[in-house]
């Protein structure tokens, strides 16, 4: 039960977040190009991403569990550190927050200076290249997330089902706004998404290298709260390090010329 | 040509990501602890041990690059 819940809430959390990033993409395509090669951009994105989970689903599921859990296990962790350290130079200022609302500004300027061209099949090759590579980049890493955690717990439909969710749900929220989804606190979700995927990573890796863990599959919980202790930590260290270095710089810059170390 | 190039970048970037040392890591980490459980060592803290010296060791990294060149 915690290990389905906590299934279905990752692949909501991850999906949400990538498609909030697609979302983004596509409004900027449909409103500068029109909404006729957009939607056919996103329409063949979602058909090949499909033909990935449908074509690779039933291939995960045969191989043996404990290889399976082992090299799911390394690439949740590449992952899921990734997320992390990123979320954690967010939340410590020396990286810039995820901003929606400019990355759509910049979306749109290049759309609008972008040439058009018509292609046999779509209306606008540009503004179909561009919809239908947002969907499928953003897409893979889902389907990748989808996949995994889906044949390690043994029920891809659930896995299916949270990210089939997520996608409902900013799309309609898109729909009704049609703008993009600036105010959802994609940042934190995203470090919540880098410390759910770092505490699989960990625990199913572990399992497939031999590991009985302590308690079972309660361990999960702890590993979780442990992922998220670590990169708490980070954020604090970091920010500490960051004041101290502004500190030095300030006082560089306020010392005359010639003096300056 | 283009193409190929295109999808080993790809299959790249989902292998190893952005930081090839923490692939290295975590794939040590998991090494070590099949070898220690192999020897009949409960090996399960070892890889929430690994955690904190890869995000260390990645971050540091990402700061020292962004100090050589700032933006």
């Amino acid at each position: 039960m915690t290990a389905a819940a906590f299934l279905v809430a990752s692949v909501f959390l991850a999906c949400a977040v990538e498609s909030v990033e697609a979302l983004t993409i596509v409004l900027a395509v449909g409103t500068t190009r029109g909404w006729r090669p957009a939607l056919q951009g996103v329409a063949a994105g979602l058909a090949v991403l499909a033909v990935v989970v449908a074509a690779l689903g039933p291939a995960l599921v045969v191989i043996p569990l404990s290889a399976l859990r082992l090299v799911v296990g390394g690439l949740l962790l590449v992952f899921g550190l990734q997320w992390l350290r990123k979320a954690v130079l967010r939340a410590s200022g020396f990286k810039s927050p995820h901003d929606e609302a400019s990355i759509y500004a910049r979306q749109v300027a290049a759309a609008r200076t972008a040439s058009r061209s018509e292609g046999r099949l779509v209306a606008d090759r540009y503004g179909f290249t561009i919809a239908f590579k947002g969907v499928l980049l953003e897409g893979l890493e889902v389907a990748f997330i989808v996949l995994t955690f889906g044949a390690n717990q043994g029920s891809i439909p659930l896995a299916v089902l949270g990210a089939v969710l997520a996608v409902v749900a900013v799309t309609a929220v898109g729909f009704v706004v049609r703008a993009p989804l600036a105010r959802v606190p994609e940042n934190t979700m995203k470090f919540a998404v880098g410390v759910m995927l770092t505490a699989f990573g960990i625990f199913w890796g572990s399992e497939g290298a031999g590991v009985h863990w302590p308690g079972g599959d309660v361990a999960l919980l702890a590993v979780v709260g442990y992922a998220l202790v670590v990169a708490l930590l980070a954020v604090a260290l970091l920010r500490r390090v960051r004041a101290r270095r502004d500190a030095f710089r300030r006082a560089v810059a306020g010392q005359p010329l010639g003096t300056r170390p | 040509m283009r193409a190929l190039r295109s999808f080993l970048i790809i299959i790249y970037d989902l292998l190893v990501g952005d930081d090839w040392t923490t692939a290295v890591g975590i794939a040590g980490g998991l090494a070590l602890t099949a070898a220690l459980v192999a020897s009949g060592v409960a090996a399960w803290w070892l890889m929430p041990v690994v955690l904190p010296v890869l995000l260390t060791v990645s971050l540091y990294r990402v700061i020292r690059r962004s100090d050589r060149h700032p933006s």
